[in-house]
This record gives C-alpha cells, sequence and structure tokens, in this order.
C-alpha cells in the first residue's frame, strides 16, 4: 500500500538521521542520566521513599525527557526548506503523521528503557518480575504522549517562544495519561493482577485511539496551507 | 499544460495576470520585493492567493494542491537536501514520500545526468555547495514534472553546471513541459526563456516574447519599469 | 455588512438582559435564598461558582463547535466564534476556580483542595489558555486560526478524559470529594435561585461573546 510505503519512509529518514547523527539519544541519555540524580538528590537516601515515589518518578522522567525529544521532533526540517518539501509531497499527509508518530514513538521507548536500566542501577530495584505490565503500561502511555506531541511539534514548529508553548500546550492535554500510567505502574510494580487497574488500562486504549485518530485527521491542516 | 489565468491577490500582488504554454519557458523579473517568489510559492501551492485563481495543468493550485503537486518541479532557494542522508537517499526518499516507486536505477541516472553518480552513497553533508544546488536539480529530474517552478536556478553552480542546466531546460521544453523561471540575471540565462515578463508595482508590466527584445532593450525596460538599475 | 445596527441593538438588549439577570439572581441568591444549615452564608457562593463552571463548560463546546466548523468551511466568523468564546470560557473558569477557592477558604480552612472538580477545571483552565496562548503566538491569522481549531477540538475531546482521569485519581484512593454544590435534592427555593442565576450568567457570556464578535470584525476589516 502507498500509504504504508510513505509513511514507512519517512519514520526510515527519522531514525536514519537520528541514528547517525545521534544527536537527540545522546543528549537525552545524559538527561536521563542527570535525573536520576536530581531526583535521588530531592528525595534524599531513604530508600521507602523512593519506592514509594517510583512509579510517579518514573514517568515524570519520561514526560520530561519527551517533551525534549518530542518537542525536537521537526527541527530536521527546519534546514533547506525541507518542511516546504513536506508539503509539496503529494499524497495523504497523515502518512506523514504517521511515520513520524512511529519514528517518535521508537526513540522514546528507547529512551524509556535506558531510563528503567538505570532505575535498575542505581536504586537496586527489579523491574523483571514486572516485565510484561510493565511493558503494557509504557507503550500504552508512550503512545499517548507521542500522539499528541507529534501533532503539537508540528503546529509549534514555526511559532516564536516554541519551546516554551510545546510544554505548555502539551501537558494539561497529557493529564489524563499521566493519571493513568502512574497509577498502572503503581499496580504492576506491587505485582498486582493487570486486572485491578483493568479501568485505568482502557482510559489509556481509549485516549490513545482518540489522540492518534485526531493526528490523523488533523496532521495535513497544521502541516499544510 | 501548464496553463494559468489571471490573479488578483494582496499588497504584493495586485491583479496578476499571466499564461504558459506547454513547451514554453516564461523568465519572470522584477526588482528585489516585487513579489517574484510570491507569485512562485502560489503556484507552487506554497502560498494562498487573496483573491484571484492560478491554475496548473487545469487544477487549481489553492483547491485541488495535491494534483497540482503531482505535476510539478520546484528548485528554489532551499535545496530540500538532508544533510546526515546520502545522495542517493535523499532522493529515494523524496520519490518514495511522494508515492512513486524509486528503482536504484532511475535514482543512479538523474544523480549521473547531474555528474553526481561517483558521490552517490557519500553523505550530503560533505558536499560543497554547488554540489547540493546539483542534488536539489537531480531530485526534479528524477520527478520528471510536467511543469518547472524555479527561483533563481543558475545560481550556485559553476559554468558546467550552468551549460548543463540549460540544456536540460530547453530538453524539457522540447518533451512539452513549460516553464516559469523567476530570474535577476540578464545574461545567456535568458536565452533559455521564450517569453519574459516584468514584475513591478504589483502586476505584470511587461509581457514580450523574448526575441522582440534586445539586451540593451530589456535593461532600459527594466529600469523604467522598476526604477531601478538591472 | 449583515451585521451592524441590527447587532448593535441586539447586543445592548442582550447586554441589558443580562444585567437584569444578573440583578434578579444576586437577589435571589444572597436575599431570598434560604440561609444554609451548616455552612452559613458562605454556602451562597455556589450562586456564583456553578452558573460559572456551567458557562465555562459550554463556551468550550461552543469553541469545539465553531472550530470544527471552520475546519470544513473556513469561515472566517467561525474562527471569530472561537476565539471570542475561548476567552469568554477562560475568564469564566477563572472565576469558577476563584469562587470555589473562596468557598473552600472558609469551609475547610484552605485555599486550595485537590478535589476531583477543582482539579478537572483547573486543568481545562490551563488548556484554554494554552488556546489563547497559541493564537497570540502565531502572527498569520489564517494559521492561527487554523492550528488555534485542531487545539480546540483536541482540548474538547479531551475534557471527558481528563474528568475521569481525576476523579478515579480522587476517590479510588480517598473519601468521595466534599466540595459537592450541594446535595441533588436542593430545597426549591434554592434550586430557583441557582436556575435564574445559570440564566443570567448564560446570558452574561452571550453578551460577552456578542461584544467580543464585533470588536474582533472591526479589528479584521481594519487590517484587510
Amino acid at each position: 500500500m502507498r500509504f504504508a510505503r510513505r509513511a514507512w519512509i519517512m519514520a526510515w529518514k527519522d531514525l536514519t538521521v537520528e541514528g547517525r547523527s545521534k544527536e537527540t539519544l545522546n543528549s537525552l541519555f545524559f538527561f536521563a542520566l542527570l535525573l536520576i540524580f536530581l531526583f535521588q538528590f530531592a528525595l534524599g537516601p531513604d530508600r521507602e521513599r523512593l519506592t514509594a515515589a517510583l512509579p510517579g518518578l518514573l514517568w515524570l522522567g519520561f514526560i520530561l525527557s519527551g517533551l525534549l525529544g518530542l518537542g525536537r521532533t521537526f527541527v530536521g526540517e527546519r534546514d533547506n526548506d525541507c518542511w516546504d518539501g513536506l508539503r509539496l509531497a503529494p499524497g495523504d499527509k497523515s502518512a506523514i503523521y504517521v511515520g513520524k508518530l512511529a519514528g517518535n514513538l521508537l526513540l522514546m521507548l528507547a529512551v524509556e528503557t535506558i531510563f528503567l536500566l538505570l532505575f535498575e542501577l542505581f536504586f537496586d530495584l527489579d523491574l523483571v518480575a514486572a516485565l510484561p505490565g510493565l511493558a503494557l503500561v509504557v507503550g500504552l502511555g508512550t503512545l499517548g504522549l507521542a500522539a499528541v506531541g507529534t501533532l503539537f511539534a508540528a503546529m509549534t514548529a514555526h511559532v516564536r517562544a516554541r519551546e516554551l508553548l510545546f510544554p505548555v500546550l502539551l501537558l494539561p492535554v497529557e493529564v489524563p495519561v499521566l493519571l493513568g500510567t502512574v497509577k498502572a505502574t503503581e499496580a504492576v510494580l506491587l505485582g498486582e493482577p493487570l486486572g485491578a487497574v483493568a479501568h485505568w488500562l482502557k482510559l489509556l486504549v481509549a485516549a490513545d485511539v482518540i489522540y492518534v485518530a485526531i493526528g490523523v485527521l488533523t496532521f495535513d491542516v497544521v502541516l499544510d496551507g | 499544460m501548464g496553463l494559468r489565468k489571471a490573479f488578483g491577490t494582496t499588497l504584493v500582488l495586485d491583479d496578476v495576470t499571466l499564461s504558459v504554454r506547454p513547451g514554453e519557458a516564461v523568465a519572470l523579473l522584477g526588482a528585489n520585493g516585487a513579489g517574484k517568489t510570491t507569485l512562485l510559492r502560489i503556484l507552487a501551492t506554497l502560498a494562498h492567493p487573496s483573491g484571484g485563481t492560478a491554475r496548473i495543468a487545469g487544477f487549481d493550485c489553492a483547491r485541488e494542491p495535491e494534483r497540482v503537486r503531482e505535476c510539478i518541479g520546484l528548485v528554489a532557494h532551499g535545496t530540500l537536501i538532508y544533510e546526515d542522508l546520502t545522495a542517493f537517499e535523499n532522493l529515494r526518499f523524496w520519490r518514495v514520500l511522494a508515492g512513486a516507486p524509486a528503482p536504484a536505477r532511475d535514482v543512479r541516472e538523474a544523480l549521473a545526468a547531474v555528474e553526481l553518480e561517483p558521490y552517490a552513497d557519500e553523505r550530503v553533508r560533505t558536499f560543497s555547495a554547488g554540489m547540493k544546488r546539483r542534488l536539489s536539480l537531480a531530485r526534479v529530474v528524477l520527478a520528471r514534472p510536467l511543469v518547472l517552478l524555479l527561483d533563481e536556478p543558475f545560481a550556485g553552480l559553476d559554468q558546467r553546471g550552468k551549460k548543463w542546466l540549460e540544456e536540460y531546460l530547453q530538453a524539457f521544453k522540447a518533451r512539452a513541459g513549460a516553464i516559469v523561471m523567476v530570474t535577476h540575471s540578464f545574461g545567456r540565462q535568458l536565452a533559455v526563456a521564450d517569453r519574459i515578463a516584468i514584475l513591478a508595482g504589483g502586476r505584470i508590466a511587461l509581457d514580450r516574447p523574448r526575441p522582440a527584445v534586445s539586451a540593451d532593450e530589456l535593461m532600459r525596460l527594466y529600469a523604467l519599469h522598476t526604477e531601478e538599475a538591472p | 455588512m449583515w451585521f451592524s445596527t441590527a447587532d448593535r441593538r441586539l447586543t445592548r438588549v442582550l447586554g441589558w438582559l443580562a444585567a437584569l439577570g444578573l440583578v434578579a439572581g444576586l437577589a435571589m441568591g444572597f436575599c431570598i435564598a434560604p440561609r444554609e444549615v451548616t455552612q452559613g452564608n458562605v454556602q451562597r457562593i455556589m450562586y456564583l461558582h456553578v452558573p460559572t463552571a456551567w458557562v465555562a463548560y459550554l463556551a468550550f463546546m461552543i469553541v469545539l463547535v465553531a472550530s470544527v466548523v471552520y475546519l470544513f468551511t473556513r469561515s472566517v466568523a467561525a474562527d471569530r466564534l472561537a476565539q471570542a468564546s475561548a476567552e469568554a470560557g477562560v475568564v469564566f473558569t477563572g472565576v469558577t476556580i476563584a469562587a470555589g477557592s473562596i468557598w473552600g477558604k472558609p469551609t475547610w480552612g484552605i485555599w486550595w483542595t485537590w478535589d476531583a472538580r477543582l482539579t478537572s477545571v483547573a486543568v481545562l483552565f490551563v488548556m484554554y489558555l494554552g488556546y489563547l496562548l497559541l493564537r497570540e503566538m502565531i502572527d498569520d491569522r489564517e494559521r492561527a486560526a487554523r492550528y488555534c481549531a485542531v487545539l480546540g477540538i483536541v482540548a474538547a475531546l479531551d475534557v471527558p478524559l481528563v474528568h475521569l482521569s481525576v476523579f478515579w485519581w480522587r476517590t479510588l484512593h480517598q473519601p468521595p470529594s466534599v466540595m459537592t454544590p450541594g446535595p441533588v435534592s436542593l430545597p426549591s427555593a434554592m434550586l430557583a435561585a441557582l436556575l435564574v442565576n445559570v440564566l443570567a450568567f448564560t446570558l452574561l457570556y452571550t453578551y460577552f461573546v456578542a461584544k467580543r464578535l464585533s470588536s474582533l470584525r472591526r479589528e479584521h476589516e481594519a487590517i484587510a
């Protein structure tokens, strides 16, 4: 299918460029490291406190790095008029959105994996047991962040004060995702069955569906004239 | 093919009317800020007119942009290049994004046409400015559009590049393609144009077949209409 | 100009009606309605807090409708409506939060509680402040209209999600919200006062929007 091929090449381009320049990935890796230190300093050495705050800290970390990473999604298009190039490419523009979304998703999941590894390392935690449930929650939450984030990144790409406007627009919209993922992560890390937080998971799925649908339907309005 | 109609637009362009037939090339001249680039962008569906209509190949630029985009090739100031990709990958990317097949043979042919084939697998970041311009032209060569929209296409090219472009444009016209070329130069490059138009005061102040205008007369007319030395 | 004098007259009538409604509402809320037993006179702020909350939601629904209409028709009037409604909505949301806060202080001794309703409204407030900010930051009018329409749709569709998530967040681990606007079975005098105020504030909102629409139209015509 043409749509799939076009979305694929968009994702391929983003990931290849990122893979070669490693700008975003490297900075986010160090950012993750620094955040871990910040959390430690802010909360003190008390292990119980850290464990209790863990789900929240995890998602704080994910969201903060998501803000940095997602906000940069269209930076590559700023040089050499590539943004115009995207507009000039004939065909359904939502393929570009889907491609960007897929690329962002993979990038964010990579950063989050690093985060989890660092958490496990520095705070001596055992996350392996909770892995399947954790993977599901992280996947759903990240999709929710990336879906709106990619759309808003396109919107703020050409706006003054974009680094400030992007988080201001994204964060309130993501409140349901934040609440849902923290609660679900909490349950998963405590070893509870996923059924206990089924309502949160359903909320996340609903949010993801709505966000991606809006993104697919309105991306060409944002990209184009 | 390549027909365009009346325009009445904003403060920048005020009632511009121009048309181009297939196999014809129009050179658009004018002072800085006269609105040449704006006009070109409207034709390229990158900007919307405030009034009037622009049509390419029968499709309305503002209402059917996707159909128009399938027919046009734009070479403007920006080279549409991703610096971290190779020349080959850059061309392939734009082709596939346009929903067209991009067999390696065709891509290499396009690169060969602009004499970049030996550098096909090198990252564009290492290219000189002239090479980047040529890659930008290769992109259009590969796309084989019906209408070419050019904004100072000869800028940044060396002598060989300019000669190549001239030949390419002549061949393009021979294949019944239409060309709108915005330019500042009065030299050899105008040879490719069949008509010369001057955009001044928001209107087309002059629209004559090129053979009818000698170089000196052109300079005189230009100065007259734009109140500036060419 | 199809609005002009008829429109001005209509707006003035609206203004008078709103003023009348507010006076009536105030009278009913603060004098005629009975004093609430447990909370005393502070409870009367409900006659401000609930109607403004209602109007805020109405305003944002209008933003959603106007945004969708704009995306389909690209009608500048629809965009102006979205802008005017968003501005009014933000004002009313602000008043709702302030009123809720003022209600809370003497009643429970705190300025802010992470109560489900207040938190939802606060998130709403920030979302639409963002909307206004986006509009201000984009110079190109047409692009601003487009982007704000998309944002308006995202925000409005997000509202139920926000509500649900905040509500679950509060009620599954804490006792249910204490800040209810009173039991559903209000004594009829209170209910009547409440309804009159709701109507009055809705009229006030309509008046604000109408006035803002005409000022926006004048602005646009001046530039064009």
